[in-house]
């Protein structure tokens, strides 16, 4: 065990190393779950600034032409955007914000395998976020998207696109770090006795995307290196005025960034199915299989890369490879989805706004994995590359899907945070309004990509002027339905009806000890749970014509 | 009585079928279609919609039957049935959507290789040499080396070269047999034109939204884009790659014209040359 007291030793002398109080958020705590509600919090306040930025972006096309900030700002908006969203709000947070938090409870350790690097990774993160927004007042932030492309990324001013790579490869190092210590936690710090296979869900994703960022944000790194001596040293990597190869830094960026959405999903489907078995009270649909499709799409998330460069100069057979390679990613996905649904069919559902964040979660990313089969088949991809369609596509993927779950999670884990329940109406509106302000934006944008709208565009067509303009709606609407959402927290912190160790009544171990927990997780000995999802009814109420027991799946009595 | 759920099942599935076909024959979500390629394109469009709309509505309809029908009533703290998986279920929901996707791999290739996308653009071999109207007289070395794009995917000999330069924030068009240097790009109805592209200082795209194609034209790495327009009418031609502060405002147009029309076009706009 890693930072376990020993008996003798007085509570004062162990505590007086770390703030007590709420000073601890502030402090370099090393308990996972300081850190964990740090990455939360943290992340939440980036999102408010992403969110501002997305308001800007919806603004100026509420109007077909360049009328409410400078076109330059324009694009430096969408670059800042992008970046906040990605690298300081989604993969933070769902990583290692729940990560950290979870991780450690689901296989029965005090704490994550190395505090101290746990604790540094969180602490690059304000700092790196910091420095990216900070850019916007130093000249100017960069302007080449998030994507960085060259020759644009070298053309555009040198100092904000230096500070956007400097923060990124900071932001990329936390993610690494991280990743090392979920590895190491999961396959290490098991207690004696948790079979891998007996692990929460959770854990898998998080084992998955860890082999994930291993794997893949040192080639963003080496990347982004090779891309500021372009820059600052005016070497030829990527510059074609020096020989070098535009397509090439495409290729090394979508290596990281293609498995980056994984990062991104991947912890949001291990994070659903810990939420829909507890509300559903039913085991988790075909364990086995959710598993092995985790594992089958960090192997495939690593070869699909190239379908993002379809029309970029590809040799015609990588074109056809990517785009069976992406279409079968569909398989592994689509069990993951149908698993869930059998979790929830013959259930008792408490419609709460876990469970229904949950749903809306699973009905949003149907919808973006239709339309991302869809763009891997190249000739359909031709025409909507780097149109509308594919910023309505992947908002579903990421929005739809991670930031729905993000919002879950909050709801469902919230009394292990602070003891106290969320309140439910607030909840339910919370829900309604995101849930049609996200459709009301993001579903339109489809149209507007298929019929000639590219994005990344500060004026367009005035024929798209009406469509545009109802998606701004729901971006207003998306903004609004902040408010119900951060009222609720703050006024639950205060007041909300004291939850009790476990609300849920559900068997996973961070709900067998209280709430919040104590530093060391659990007083005594942690629990081994064999069964996560050990729900079920008496033998007499259970439907006798679905004979597929436990006894199936587990060759042990 | 109560119906067999079978038979319920199977109607709600012929539902199915009948909403995405529905959708996806009149529905129209796409601009309109003015090049020959574009009925392919839209022929795997309504492919993908039908499927896309089978999938999303039934998915829907039973997380929300699930939703209501097996909600909890209040102070109900019984569990759901003890059912931890089912393989031969999964093994079918495994299956279909596999078979589903190595269905569309396939005719998607087909519908690409029919839009010209698979041609060896190069031509390795002197057999293929004639495929490029405008590399038809050189070998492909460095300098002329097409790195990607869509050829005609029959050699035809009537191919209309056209050399495309993008620079920040336009398109230039130069016509090289009649030496015509235009803003917008003409060309004839029936006839392929073979666009021959190059970009001058960042990575551009070439989009013609009602002919379903699109071309990143990327500094130092020649690509060539071909088509054959098929409706007379003018057409918006849109810059698709993020390009710099006035992306948005880097658009053209292609003038389709009846090959008469045109033809008087390319007369009235060929300079006058000292012979």
């Amino acid at each position: 065990m890693t930072i376990a007291t020993p008996p003798s030793q007085t509570p004062e002398a162990n505590l007086s190393l770390q703030p007590t109080g709420w000073l601890k958020y502030f402090s370099f705590s090393l308990d996972h779950k300081v850190i964990g509600l740090q990455y939360i919090v943290c992340g939440f306040l980036f999102y408010l600034i992403g969110g501002a930025l997305a308001g800007v972006i919806r603004t100026e096309l509420a109007t077909p032409i360049s009328d409410f900030v400078s076109r330059d700002t324009y694009n430096q908006v969408l670059t800042l955007h992008g970046t906040v969203m990605i690298f300081l709000w989604i993969v933070p947070v769902i990583n290692g914000g729940f990560g950290n938090y979870l991780i450690p409870f689901y296989v029965g350790a005090r704490d994550m395998a190395f505090p101290r690097l746990n604790a540094v990774a969180f602490w690059m993160i304000p700092p790196s976020g910091l420095l990216l927004i900070s850019s916007y007042f130093i000249g100017g932030a960069a302007q080449s998207g998030w994507t960085a492309y060259p020759p644009l990324s070298i053309t555009t001013p040198a100092m904000g696109q230096i500070l956007w790579i400097v923060s990124v490869l900071l932001l990329g190092g936390s993610s690494i770090f991280g990743g090392i210590n979920f590895i190491a936690t999961i396959l290490k710090f098991r207690q004696p006795g948790l079979k891998l296979m007996q692990m929460p869900m959770y854990c898998w994703a998080m084992l998955g995307t860890s082999i994930l960022v291993v794997l893949a944000t040192p080639v963003l790194a080496g990347t982004l290196i090779l891309l500021s001596m372009d820059i600052v040293a005016h070497t030829g990597f990527f510059n074609p005025a020096s020989g070098g190869n535009v397509v090439v830094y495409q290729h090394l960026f979508w290596f990281y960034s293609h498995p980056a959405v994984y990062i991104m999903v991947l912890p949001a489907f291990g994070l659903v199915s810990e939420i829909l078995p507890i509300h559903a009270r039913k085991p988790l649909f075909g364990y086995v299989t959710m598993v092995y499709s985790i594992m089958a799409i960090v192997v495939l998330g690593l070869v699909v890369w190239a379908h993002h460069m379809f029309t970029s100069g590809t040799p015609p057979w990588m074109r056809l490879f990517f785009t069976i390679a992406t279409a079968f990613i569909a398989v592994p996905t689509g069990i993951k989805f149908f698993n869930w649904i059998a979790t929830l069919w013959q259930g008792r559902l408490a419609l709460n706004s876990a469970m229904l964040f949950s749903c809306a979660f699973i009905l949003q990313f149907v919808f973006g994995g239709i339309t991302g089969v869809a763009l891997a088949q190249v000739p359909f991809d031709v025409h909507v590359h780097d149109t509308y369609f594919v910023v309505g596509h992947f908002h579903y993927i990421v929005y739809g899907g991670t930031v729905f779950v993000i919002f879950a999670s909050i709801y469902h884990w919230f009394p292990k945070f602070t003891g106290r329940m969320l309140d439910e109406k607030l909840g339910r509106l919370h829900l309604a309004l995101t849930f049609i302000g996200f459709n009301l934006c993001f579903a339109p944008q489809h149209w507007l990509g298929l019929n000639g709208m590219p994005r990344r565009v500060a004026e367009y067509d005035p024929q798209f002027t009406l469509i545009n303009q109802i998606s701004s709606v729901g971006a207003l609407l998306m903004a609004i339905s902040t408010l119900p959402f951060l009222f609720n927290v703050v006024i639950s912190m205060v007041r909300g009806t004291p939850s009790g160790p476990n609300p849920w009544r559900a068997l996973t171990p961070e709900w067998l000890t209280s709430s919040p927990p104590p530093v060391e997780n659990w007083k005594g000995a942690a629990p081994l749970v064999h069964e996560p999802y050990g729900y079920g009814g008496p033998p007499g109420v259970m439907d006798l014509n679905q004979a597929s027991g436990r006894d199936l799946w587990r060759n042990e009595p | 009585m109560r119906i067999p759920s079978a038979i319920l099942t199977l109607v709600v599935g012929m539902a199915l079928v009948l909403l995405g076909q529905w959708v996806a024959n009149d529905v129209n979500l796409l601009p309109e279609s003015a090049s020959v390629n574009a009925p392919v394109y839209d022929e795997l469009f309504r492919v993908l919609v039908a499927i896309g709309t089978m999938l999303l509505v039934g998915i829907t309809g039973v997380v929300i039957y699930s939703l209501v029908r097996f909600r909890r009533q209040d102070g109900d703290s019984q569990d759901g049935p003890a059912i931890e998986g089912n393989l031969s279920l999964e093994l079918f929901w495994t299956a279909i959507p596999a078979v589903v996707v190595l269905f569309l791999g396939i005719y998607s290739y087909d519908i690409y290789d029919r839009m010209g996308g698979m041609a060896d653009l190069n031509g390795h071999g002197m057999a293929h040499q004639t495929e490029l109207a405008s590399v038809r007289h050189s070998e492909p070395d460095d300098e002329n080396r097409i790195w990607g794009g869509i050829a005609p995917a029959k050699s035809s000999g009537d191919v209309i070269p056209v050399e495309v330069t993008a620079l920040q924030f336009a398109f230039i068009f130069h016509y090289p047999e009649q030496n015509i240097t235009s803003g917008e790009l003409h060309v004839p109805t029936g006839q392929t034109v073979e666009l021959r592209m190059k970009a001058n200082d960042v990575i551009h795209a070439f989009w013609v939204p009602e002919f379903r194609i699109k071309q990143d034209i990327i500094p130092g790495q020649p690509t060539v884009l071909s088509f054959t327009a098929r409706k007379a009418g003018d057409y918006p031609i849109v810059c698709a790659e993020l390009c710099g502060p006035y992306h948005g405002g880097m658009r053209s147009h292609v003038v389709v014209d009846e090959p008469d029309a045109f033809s008087n076009w390319l007369e009235a706009n060929t300079p006058a040359t000292l012979s």
